[in-house]
């Protein structure tokens, strides 16, 4: 059976169900990640003392930029399936897998780091939030590369099948994989900087 | 193919008619090839989906009233052995059949866990919204159906979790459905609850976004926002109360979880000493953050609890006045007001926190205005049976209980609201009784309501009206005298949450002790009253009198589909052509005037 | 929308220079935090910079500035919610009515004296 307004807009609304639903959820994200900035600004008001330099300012700057980046290849995968160019799309879907896939082993370096030191989640509440706060958009992370490989693979069926739905797809996992990008840039600052 | 629309062939028996072939998107191939896993279990039709959510969640209702009754008994008759079940309880609960303070606690706390979360919402939101949602905006499923199944499943892997919590070493959560730190993370059992609630959290989550999408985009013609059943906007805001209140609610269990298996300190102050030896963990946390994750959510859930019930209300009293509603718009903007509110009065549960004085009157102040929405909900639903042609069918009977019940769990909420008067109500026994006035005779009611309306949709024959009317009496007696003699108790000072009653105190002797055995005895009649709505329910699935696809000469669009409805539940386009409550309409052929039907030439 | 392939190029430019501009205040964010502003005030300039890179994330990338109004609705509520969240249980937690209790074993309590 068909589900009006799946791949065509709904004229009154002028979107698809698929996009009112992508935007939903990362309301709801904000909500998710709004609880753990809140549970950071009661932790540190509440802290006798907060540390300073027990994080890699380097490396997290370095992730910034390949989160970013990967941000730019994501919208380029979304532009060059529009553009109907599947050469460029694969491209840049990969380009974007990969960079998540640089994002990770750098954070596993650095965690490892951490343990090594002795810096675990019960070490202070410092590193119980910076744990969770990374943590939590690590598989995030992961996530996205999840639903990534899908459309570089199994997914693709659909390119042939209906272009447009896949388009729309990608659309929204590109809406998703800006909002991880746009989470790193606040926790960024606040947690490396601050 | 009879005319109750279930046809009998060799693959089976078969919900619905000739389903939708005549609908513009033509005839699905795939569905007639469908095996029976993918057909009953593992369905992606929101009316299969809806009445899994419904029987799961009665059937949860009737586990979490059971370990009510059990409790019942401790507070009766404190230290003596539970009859029946007592020896089975083992060792480690109620050795010879007495039951340990321990045990207790965790029925508590698994009592509010499992009726709210695995109850209430499921059957409310999960099991109505899902059948009667869709039907009602004249949709042919909800907007995502794969996400919908889903949905049901993580729900029903929470749900297990949460029973099977009782199997674990030191038994289920015992630090009430409010889980307070630090109790909560050096106690027993509270994992299994966090990672249930994680499950079922989710389940909402994905829910609600299917909601909301369904309702804004997938509404037949002329079906603008202001001709929408309030059924229908009850569970929009609802959704979106869902949707934003549950997630700091998830984040605050994966800290709790944290603090309990990772030895982190995110509610853990300094300083704790348990048994005599000091923790050896960071501290320099803070409990009050779990209160104000916990309850920025809890607050919204009893507007979760409430909201799809008064839906159902209105829809039942619409029906049964033969009238219009009174005050449409003014129920609409209520109810979106009441959402808005929700999120800026949850720390009316923390006034005995320490809290300041400029604090304590924003939220006052806040809970306050919230009132004012209920309020204009309550009077206008009671405004329309005013000049109203009743009809007592049982749906109207629990309907119009609903009104007076809710009355009074909503006035008895104003002391509680308020910081003087909950200095004295505070974690007494008061409380109890204005959130279970509230939700037992106010929102339960409401659903029975739902059931009794909605069973002949659903299953082409309606319940059995005698054994209605006896659910009904003896529900709405004897609920009365479980729940109204605890506003007696908290107010001499009886607390909440002792395993022997309060017995231990010298100021609970005399009346509020008494009084135990009185509840306890309405709260075990009360359950026997519940014996004649579960034969009438599954019996009535058989041998019910069969019905034509609108029983009960109604209004809205989900009497235009067959009952029960086919795959795709339209057979042709449903098209709306004026308001939801059109009912003895002036110089009308009929007393009903239905959305569906156009204006005859 | 972009269903025109001459406009989708065009976009494309601007998100090559979107990009470009964020990798520029990411530099921004890391240099600013050479120089040693009180508390409030490297919260704030922090804030400030990581939400014009956030704006500029959401409106370019994630198509908002052309978005529908059932959207933008959405997030206001989000937003709402989100601000809720950052302010009142701090608020709360900060507004006592008694004198905080140095804790055992901890650290000299420095923080918010009772009213």
């Amino acid at each position: 059976m068909n589900i009006p307004y799946t791949v065509e807009e709904r004229p009154d609304t002028g979107l698809t169900n698929g996009k009112l639903g992508i935007w939903l959820f990362l309301a709801s994200e904000v909500m998710l990640f709004g609880a753990l900035f809140s549970t950071y600004i009661i932790l540190r008001t509440g802290a006798p003392e907060w540390p300073h330099g027990e994080l890699n300012v380097v490396l997290g700057a370095i992730n910034t930029v390949i989160l970013i980046s990967s941000s730019v290849t994501m919208v380029m995968a979304w532009a060059s399936l529009k553009l109907k160019d599947w050469a460029k799309h694969r491209l840049y879907l990969i380009a974007t897998f990969v960079l998540a896939g640089v994002f990770l082993v750098n954070k596993y370096f650095e965690y490892k780091d951490h343990f090594d030191k002795g810096e675990t989640p019960a070490h202070s509440t410092f590193t119980a939030i910076y744990f969770t706060l990374t943590g939590l958009h690590g598989l995030h992370i992961l996530g996205g590369m999840v639903v990534m490989l899908y459309f570089l693979g199994p997914g693709t069926k659909l390119w042939k099948k209906n272009p447009d739905q896949f388009t729309n797809r990608v659309e929204y996992t590109g809406l998703y994989w800006h909002f991880v990008d746009l989470v790193w840039i606040f926790l960024f600052p606040i947690l490396y900087l601050l | 193919m009879d005319k109750t629309g279930i046809h009998v062939d060799k693959t089976g028996i078969h919900p619905g008619g000739e389903g939708v072939q005549a609908v513009a998107h033509g005839h699905d191939p795939h569905h007639d090839e469908l095996g029976f896993w993918r057909k009953y279990v593992f369905s992606v039709d929101h009316k299969v989906i809806g009445i899994q959510y419904a029987i799961t969640g009665l059937l949860f209702l009737l586990f979490g009233f059971t370990l009510m009754m059990i409790m019942r008994w401790q507070l009766a008759y404190p230290g003596r052995p539970i009859p029946l079940i007592g020896l089975w309880l083992g060792q480690a609960r109620a050795p010879m059949g007495i039951m340990l303070p321990e045990f207790y606690n965790q029925l508590g706390a698994m009592h509010g866990t499992i009726m709210v979360f695995m109850g209430v919402v499921p059957l409310a939101v999960g099991g109505f919204g899902n059948f009667v949602m869709p039907l009602q905006i004249g949709a042919p499923d909800m907007a995502f159906p794969k996400l919908n199944m889903l949905s049901y499943w993580v729900y029903f892997v929470g749900g297990v979790t949460m029973l099977a919590s009782f199997f674990q070493k030191g038994g289920a959560a015992q630090s009430g459905w409010t889980s307070y730190p630090p109790l909560a993370v050096i106690n027993d059992g509270q994992t299994m609850w966090l990672i249930g609630m994680i499950f079922l959290i989710t389940s909402s989550l994905l829910g609600s976004i299917n909601f909301i999408v369904t309702i804004v985009q997938l509404r037949a013609k002329g079906l603008s926002y202001m001709r929408l059943p309030f059924f229908v906007w009850a569970q929009f805001v609802t959704s979106f109360l869902l949707l934003l209140a549950f997630p700091p609610l998830e984040a605050a269990g994966v800290l709790q979880l944290m603090d309990r298996v990772a030895g982190t300190s995110f509610f853990m102050p300094s300083g704790l000493v348990v048994s005599g030896r000091p923790l050896t963990i960071s501290g320099n946390g803070n409990p009050l953050l779990w209160q104000h994750l916990f309850w920025f959510l809890a607050h919204p859930e009893v507007y979760v609890l409430i909201l799809p019930a008064m839906g159902i209300v209105a829809e039942v009293i619409a029906n049964n006045t033969r009238k219009p509603l009174w005050g449409y718009k003014a129920l609409v903007y209520s109810v979106t007001f009441l959402g808005f509110m929700s999120f800026i009065v949850w720390a009316h549960h923390m006034f005995m926190t320490g809290m300041g004085t400029t604090m304590s009157a924003f939220f006052q102040t806040t809970t306050m205005i919230i009132s004012i929405p209920s309020v204009v909900i309550l009077t206008a639903l009671l405004l329309s049976l005013w000049g109203a042609s009743i009809r007592f069918t049982t749906p109207m009977l629990f309907a119009l209980a609903f009104l007076p019940m809710f009355g009074i769990g909503g006035l008895t909420g104003l002391p509680l609201g308020l910081a003087p008067s909950d200095i004295h109500l505070h974690d007494t026994y008061y409380v109890i009784g204005h959130f279970h006035y509230v939700v037992a005779p106010g929102t339960i009611f409401a659903l029975f309501a739902g059931v009794y309306y909605w069973f002949p949709k659903a299953t082409g024959r309606k319940m059995n009206d005698m054994l209605g009317v006896i659910h009904f009496w003896g529900s709405f007696i004897c609920i009365n005298i479980v729940f109204m003699p605890m506003f007696i108790q908290g107010l001499s000072g009886m607390n909440r949450r002792m395993y022997d009653g309060g017995a231990q105190y010298a100021y609970n002797a005399g009346l509020p002790l008494k009084l135990n055995v009185v509840i306890g005895m309405a709260a075990w009649t009360l359950g026997l009253f519940q014996l004649p709505f579960i034969v009438n329910f599954f019996t009535s699935i058989f041998w019910g009198k069969t019905v034509d696809k609108n029983p009960w000469e109604a209004t809205t669009l989900e009497w235009s589909a067959p009952s029960p409805p086919g795959h795709g539940n339209f057979l042709t386009e449903p098209i709306v052509y004026r308001a939801p409550y059109e009912y003895s309409v002036p110089g009308a052929a009929k007393d009903f005037s239905p959305q569906f039907e156009p204006e005859k030439a | 929308m972009h269903s025109d392939a001459a406009e989708i190029r065009k976009s494309v430019r601007t998100y090559m220079l979107v990009g470009a501009a964020l990798l520029v205040f990411t530099g921004i964010t890391v240099g600013a935090n050479q120089f040693h502003f009180g508390v409030p005030v490297a919260v704030t300039v922090a804030l400030i910079i990581a939400t014009m890179k956030g704006s500029m994330v959401a409106s370019i990338f994630m198509h908002l500035s052309h978005e529908k109004k059932w959207i933008y609705g959405a997030l206001l509520l989000t937003v709402l919610g989100f601000l809720i969240l950052m302010t009142v249980p701090i608020f709360t937690t900060m507004d006592t009515i008694g004198q905080h209790v140095p804790a055992i074993g901890g650290a000299a309590a420095a923080e918010h004296p009772g009213h």
